[in-house]
């Protein structure tokens, strides 16, 4: 076991493998084709067999420093040089620098006599010299079978390649041949597919005029392997197959909340926004503002520095940049920053999987934090719903396997589905914005509200989703006793309510003033009561004085008349208290 | 690995490009096989019968040369290829049978 760390047979247990740098075959392959062994590629005319083969030679060459030979019995040196280096192969150069080795067999009927027996000695000895020559490690026989066509005994044939096969294995290199298609079997000889270790078959397959590469492995001895057809795509970087990225769900989710760039909106979303890396579909019929919500939102993004991917399929750069100016978002200036990217391609320009391929090189060479795709509703109209949901699936795997936002966009056709239709893909969706068309009274106005929002205490309100020049706006919508309003008379209700709340105001005022008026009747009236009852006390006082006087004067006048008759003292001066006085009247 | 046989004798009852005087062919075989060696029997019977005096057989052994095997085109042995007269022509096999190399070599014309 220690001395396992070196060399391909590092691990003892599994089968060892040669890696093809090819995006994603690898990733089916489980690391690539068996080492050592051969591997037949076949499929009908024109389905890139030539090219995988050599992406392989070369990859290997460049990659993993692993000299290839290539032996062509259907195109010369030049031509394969001249046909691969649209996609950036350089044979020549790699031929120059010894890394690989054309050799093109020509086999033409009806140059070649045959007498007797004879066998393919002379194809060993050419290859075994060619491996040997560069010390060649992988080796692609392309197409091999063309033998067939330019030699007449198939028994020596089928027992000689037989014999190739064998030798491939002896020779120790990893070792691709491929063959045409043939009826009924993988190859036209159907020998091929049973001495390999590996077979890969390709197939291009028009469906409603849109072309798909697929691929899929037929056979791995000793390895396990993707067992399904894998679309691919030959673009100018080679070959790119698209695995369903990861089959299990690991991937690591984020807790942090990035904001939609509408306060309201992050406020129903549990108040802090949506999660990193989830998946918000935005769906709506026609005209409710989904792309002004993406745009929103892509804005947001970009406000915080992140930079963001938008697939447009309806829009170009610059009428986006038009539309949403009058909603007061300024997107060129973001263009410019490089912070957000716009990829404006018609859906049907080509297939599903070039899409996806698209996206995938494109985040890859981008790196956004943010993808939006609006809408993805188009992919209908090129392929099946379920190709279009398996895309999708594709898709948002990658995206959460990156913790990059996806914001979709998705048009529906009638208001009563808008639910139902949304191609299958709800369950893959964690945040689900809908915008509806809310129609009353004469017009239409947009309501927006949260279907589902995973892992978040969202609100179960309708909003009214308002398009303003400083950008989207959410208001209250007006619930009352006629139902949900919105718009117009959403404002009217207000207005009576406005006009209601100032009467009962007045109405209150006006009591608050009658009460008071009341009071100050009560209290004149309590003044004019008391003016009466100090009036009568003021005559009682006045008697009373009265009285008192004459009382006095009376005495008085006693007194004089005693003292003119020169009587006793009676009382002590002229006092006045009544009681003394009293005796003294009484015993008068 | 040269063998250069002997025997100069006029015969001139041949059509063709039989008239022409230096016949310069070479036999590619993969060491001292059986095919190997009764092509090379083969080729100098039937020289001699028919184009005495004018022709060269070279013998190549892909084994000691295997870089010459892509000049000519080799992928079945032993393959006789005819250099001169022009245009190159190939007969693969141990020329055992006598007609089908007479064709091949164009020595008799196809299909009498």
């Amino acid at each position: 076991m220690n001395k396992a760390k070196s060399g391909h047979k590092a691990t003892p247990l599994a089968l060892p493998k040669a890696g093809t740098g090819i995006n994603g075959l690898d990733e089916i392959t489980g690391g690539g084709l068996p080492r050592g062994r051969p591997t037949l590629i076949c499929g009908s005319a024109g389905c890139g067999k030539t090219l995988l083969a050599i992406e392989f030679l070369v990859r290997g060459a460049t990659e993993f420093d692993e000299p290839g030979v290539f032996m062509a019995f259907e195109e010369t040196a030049e031509e394969l040089a001249q046909n691969v280096r649209s996609l950036g192969f350089d044979l020549e150069q790699l031929a120059a620098e010894n890394k690989l080795l054309l050799d093109y067999v020509h086999v033409e009927r009806s140059e070649i006599e045959e007498t007797g027996e004879y066998d393919l000695e002379g194809l060993f000895i050419r290859l075994g010299h060619a491996i040997d020559s560069i010390g060649a490690k992988r080796v692609v026989l392309d197409t091999i079978e063309t033998l067939f066509g330019g030699l007449g005994d198939t028994a020596v044939l089928r027992a000689e390649l037989r014999r190739l096969f064998r030798w491939l294995k002896d020779k120790g290199v990893t070792a691709i041949i491929t063959g045409e298609r043939g009826d009924g079997t993988l190859t036209r000889q159907g020998l091929e597919e049973y001495v390999s270790d590996c077979v890969i078959v390709l197939d291009h397959r028009v469906s409603e005029q849109y072309s798909t590469r697929r691929l899929r492995i037929v056979k791995y001895r000793g390895s396990l392997h993707g067992t399904n057809e894998y679309p691919f795509l030959i673009d100018e970087n080679g070959i790119s197959v698209l695995p369903i990225t990861s089959v299990g769900l690991r991937q690591v989710v984020s807790s942090e909340r990035i904001s939609t760039g509408i306060p309201r909106l992050d406020t129903m979303l549990g108040g802090k926004g949506m999660y990193r890396g989830s998946s918000v579909l935005i769906s709506g019929t026609a005209g409710t503002g989904k792309t002004s919500l993406a745009a929103n939102i892509a804005n947001a993004s970009c406000l915080r520095s992140e930079r963001c991917l938008y697939f447009a399929f309806e829009e170009s750069e610059s009428q986006l940049t038009r539309d949403m100016r009058s909603i007061g978002l300024d997107l060129a200036v973001w263009f410019k920053k490089d912070l957000l990217r716009l990829h404006a391609t018609r859906p049907s320009a080509y297939g599903l999987e070039m899409h996806l391929a698209t996206l995938h090189k494109l985040v890859t060479e981008f790196e956004p934090r943010m993808v939006i795709v609006d809408p993805i509703t188009t992919f209908l109209g090129t392929s099946t719903s379920a190709e279009t949901e398996a895309m999708l699936v594709r898709l948002l795997d990658f995206l959460k396997s990156l913790q990059i936002t996806a914001i979709l966009t998705s048009l529906v056709h009638s208001a009563n589905t808008a639910e139902g239709s949304q191609a299958g893909i709800s369950s893959l969706i964690d945040t689900w914005l809908l915008l509806r068309d809310i129609e009353l009274g004469g017009e239409r106005n947009r309501g927006l509200h949260i279907l589902k929002s995973r892992g978040m205490a969202h609100s179960n309100q309708v909003r009214e989703f308002l398009l303003t020049d400083h950008g989207v706006e959410l208001k209250d919508v007006y619930i009352g006793p006629e139902g949900v309003l919105t718009g117009s008379m959403r404002l009217a209700q207000e207005a009576r309510e406005q006009a209601a709340r100032l009467d009962r105001q007045q109405e209150f005022d006006r009591r608050q003033r009658d009460v008071e008026r009341k009071r100050l009747a009560l209290e004149a009236q309590m003044g004019v009561l008391r003016a009466q009852f100090e009036a009568e006390e003021d005559e009682l006082k006045r008697l009373l004085t009265g009285e008192q006087l004459a009382a006095n004067t009376e005495r008085e006048s006693k007194v004089n008349m005693a003292r003119s008759r020169q009587a006793d003292e009676l009382a002590q001066g002229p006092g006045t208290r009544p009681r003394p006085t009293r005796p003294q009247r009484a015993r008068k | 690995m040269k063998h250069t046989p002997k025997s100069p004798e006029p015969l001139d009852k041949l059509t063709g490009p039989t008239n022409f005087d230096q016949w310069n062919l070479r036999l590619y075989v993969a060491g001292k096989t059986t095919k190997s060696v009764a092509a090379f029997e083969n080729l100098s019977k039937l020289c001699e019968e028919h184009l005495p005096g004018k022709y060269h057989i070279e013998v190549v052994d892909l084994l000691m040369h295997p870089q010459l095997a892509k000049g000519d085109q080799i992928v079945a042995l032993p393959t006789l290829v005819r250099k001169l007269p022009e245009p190159i022509r190939r007969v693969i096999g141990d020329l055992s049978n006598v007609e089908r190399t007479l064709v091949g070599l164009q020595l008799r014309p196809l299909q009498k």
